[in-house]
């Protein structure tokens, strides 16, 4: 499993798009720090890109890495490996190295200009935002045999979560607003990966007096150890069950 | 050594594999023949746990294969088109199978590495390659590892006559091993002298699996391609 796993990593990093990738996240987050005087309204449009760019080039570069690699994945399934073990080394592989551009390119800087607890979560939850996407991609991608459709499922997947969830939240607050949806909020943004991310990071900016009782109802439930917990317990959610629902695909795929 | 029993395949409607149950020992050389899309590459794939077969079983070695990985490292496969990483080069594909495939206990047959001169190509990568030269990797990589069993699917298509012709040495050579060799192929003249055994495959069924000179005598022909004319010519009873 190593073995593939190495193979996998060093033939990503030779991959110009990740190194693009990298060198991108890297000059605006240093830019977005040294434009403003205080590293915590850094911080906060930094979360903005890097919530909408990092998934983005993950589920995309995944998708299409895994179908190119279609021909070496048939010729590993035809060698003495276990099925599982293949899928699994070239998810690891691939996490691996787009967590590794993600730290480099925005880590680095968050952990220069702004080392405080918020930064610190700002960059667990860009690399745990990342693993979820390319999780995300494999599930995509062994459902689909066709690569122009696999794609195309892979951006839409990616506007549904970075766009038309919040459009959709807010459709359902504003026919419901008679009722007291609060709670049903918090719930609701359990099922969106990249706004339990935002709001995990809004709470910690205290900006979340701008998102009215909402926020405040956020604030008594994220706000708490057990809450923050739980949040954790479900954005690790979002990596496993993609992965091992792949996995089990992936199994009794034809190839 | 590798027994199917009763397997189904279905590609959507169409029966790729149909009820078929074959019983094959070691040290037979078997030409597995029929027309196009009679799921000889199928059947192929569904030994090699490439395609999971929607009923039925196959043991190798007694073993059932599902769920099962291990017993591929008993197995050589030459795939009748060749696929790489196209990144990778000649050397680096060889070097990975070896550490993927590494057991102290098997020694390495490079012989066909050198004769078709793939060891002066290391550095050449897998995209820039002709099909013949794929073809040359895929028959030394499903030769290096000296397995017990070797699956060629269309081995000698795409070759030149001289690769043609060192490749079916080497089969007749890994043959007296006493090794079980499954081959397909379209060019029928070419198996004459190399197998001993026949399967027949028509549309997902298996029609017969018998000795080469048991069907030499029922149809009176000495050459198989005249022999295997004359049964499909036949109309099935």
């Amino acid at each position: 499993m190593k073995k593939i796993i190495k193979f996998v990593i060093i033939d990503i990093l030779r991959n110009k798009i990740v190194l693009a990738y990298t060198i991108f996240l890297l000059i605006t987050s240093l830019s977005v720090f040294n434009l403003e005087d205080n590293s915590a309204k850094g911080l906060l449009s930094l979360l903005n890109l890097i919530l909408f760019i990092v998934p983005l080039v993950s589920i995309i570069f995944s998708t299409i890495y895994i179908y190119n690699s279609s021909e070496f994945i048939e010729l590993l399934v035809s060698q003495p490996l276990e099925r599982k073990n293949i899928w699994l080394s070239l998810f690891f592989g691939l996490a691996g190295s787009m967590v590794l551009a993600f730290f480099i390119g925005a880590g680095i800087p968050i952990l220069i200009y702004e080392a405080s607890s918020t930064g610190l979560m700002m960059l667990i939850i860009g690399c745990i935002i990342t693993i979820i996407f390319v999780a995300i991609a494999f599930l995509t991608t062994v459902n689909t045999r066709d690569k122009a459709k696999g794609i195309g499922t892979a951006i839409l997947l990616w506007l549904y979560f970075a766009l038309l969830f919040d459009g959709l939240v807010l459709f359902i607050l504003f026919q419901f607003s008679d009722y007291p949806l609060e709670k049903v909020v918090v719930f609701i943004s359990a099922l969106n990966p990249i706004d339990l991310g935002r709001i995990l990071i809004l709470l910690r900016l205290d900006v979340s007096a701008l998102m009215g009782y909402t926020g405040a109802v956020f604030k008594d439930f994220f706000g708490t150890n057990l809450g923050l917990l739980i949040a954790f317990f479900t954005l690790l959610l979002w990596c496993i069950i993609p992965v091992g629902w792949s996995v089990i695909k992936f199994k009794k795929k034809d190839l | 050594m590798i027994t199917i029993s009763n397997i189904t395949k279905k590609f959507g409607k169409l029966a790729a594999l149909d009820d078929v149950s074959i019983n094959c020992v070691s040290t037979e050389c078997i030409a597995l023949i029929g027309p196009n899309g009679s799921g000889k590459t199928t059947l192929i794939k569904s030994i090699l746990g490439m395609v999971v077969p929607d009923k039925g079983t196959i043991q190798f070695n007694n073993k059932n294969i599902a769920h099962n990985w291990k017993y591929r490292k008993h197995i050589g496969y030459m795939p009748q088109i060749g696929k790489y990483p196209e990144n990778m080069t000649i050397g680096q594909i060889f070097e990975m199978m070896k550490s993927i495939r590494n057991d102290e206990t098997i020694s390495l047959d490079e012989e066909l590495i050198n004769e078709f001169g793939l060891d002066k190509l290391l550095e050449k990568r897998m995209g820039t390659l002709s099909g013949g030269t794929r073809q040359k990797v895929s028959a030394s990589l499903a030769f290096l590892f000296n397995p017990d069993v070797l699956i060629l699917d269309e081995p000698t298509a795409g070759l030149d006559p001289v690769a043609s012709e060192i490749l079916k040495e080497k089969i007749s050579k890994e043959k007296t091993k006493g090794k079980l060799i499954l081959i397909t192929s379209h060019i029928l003249s070419e198996l004459d002298d190399l197998v001993t055994h026949i399967i027949f495959m028509q549309d997902g069924k298996l029609k017969f699996h018998k000795p080469i000179e048991t069907l030499r005598s029922e149809t009176g022909e000495l050459k198989l391609s005249k022999a295997i004319a004359n049964i499909m010519l036949k109309p099935t009873p």
